[in-house]
């Protein structure tokens, strides 16, 4: 299992193989991105992305420790970023790994409904006119905790 | 103890982190206090349903009591992902 919060970039073919060779013994890979989306084409000028030093680091591990406890996982992998991201940058990644299929996607969906409204980051949008606004958190993200 | 504020509460209060000597009980009474203090902490801490605390770096709630605590954080919903 590793946990990697960080300002740099990550190579998101050399973290998926590094993640897939370092397994034993199982038949599922699953990796996941995210990627700074421009909602409205154009406007959207950066993303900064703020987090809570310590805190964040021990909230990832829980919630990843929890995804290991829960499925039938060999190995995960959590890599989330902060500072300023422009459009099109990868904002975060998360992989899994598993005997069978349905471990490791259930176990990515898991560490994605988490780590979107219980580990500390805050993102706010800075918009192509010079104004910016702290993105509000969805209820969805928070009902989506409910089926786990 | 250390009090830290993070996105828009941090902006609104206008620093990351103080010390604040305090005898409040629990969260809530901690908020009381700061509140009382100036209107950057009033506007703030305006409406708690829109604030999450995190006692020691742990998720918590406004009615938790502070007894031992040394780091309490104030920030709105989580936005990860």
């Amino acid at each position: 299992m590793r946990i990697s919060v960080q300002e740099d970039p990550f190579e998101l073919g050399a973290e998926s193989d590094a993640f897939a060779a370092g397994i034993e013994n199982a038949g599922a890979v699953v990796t996941f991105t995210g990627v700074v989306r421009d909602a409205d084409a154009g406007g959207l000028q950066a993303m900064e992305i703020e987090h809570y030093p310590g805190m964040t680091e021990t909230a990832l591990t829980a919630i990843a420790e929890e995804a290991m406890s829960r499925w039938s996982l060999a190995d995960a992998l959590v890599i989330h970023r902060h500072g300023r991201l422009a459009p099109g940058e990868r904002i975060m990644m998360v992989a899994t790994a598993a005997r069978h299929r349905k471990d490791a996607f259930e176990a990515a969906e898991y560490l994605m409904d988490y780590l979107k409204s219980r580990a500390p980051f805050w993102k706010k949008e800075i918009l192509a006119g010079g104004s910016a606004d702290w993105v509000a958190a969805k209820e969805a993200d928070e009902d989506a905790l409910k089926r786990w | 103890m250390d009090v830290l504020y993070f996105a828009w509460v941090r902006e609104r209060i206008g620093l990351p982190r103080e010390r604040v000597e305090t005898t409040a009980a629990t969260v809530a009474d901690l908020v009381e206090e700061l509140r009382g203090r100036e209107d950057r902490y009033a506007a703030a801490f305006a409406d708690l349903s829109a604030l999450r605390v995190a006692l020691d770096q742990e998720l918590s709630e406004f009615d938790s009591p502070l007894d031992g605590v040394r780091e309490v954080a104030f920030f709105p919903p989580m936005t990860g992902g």
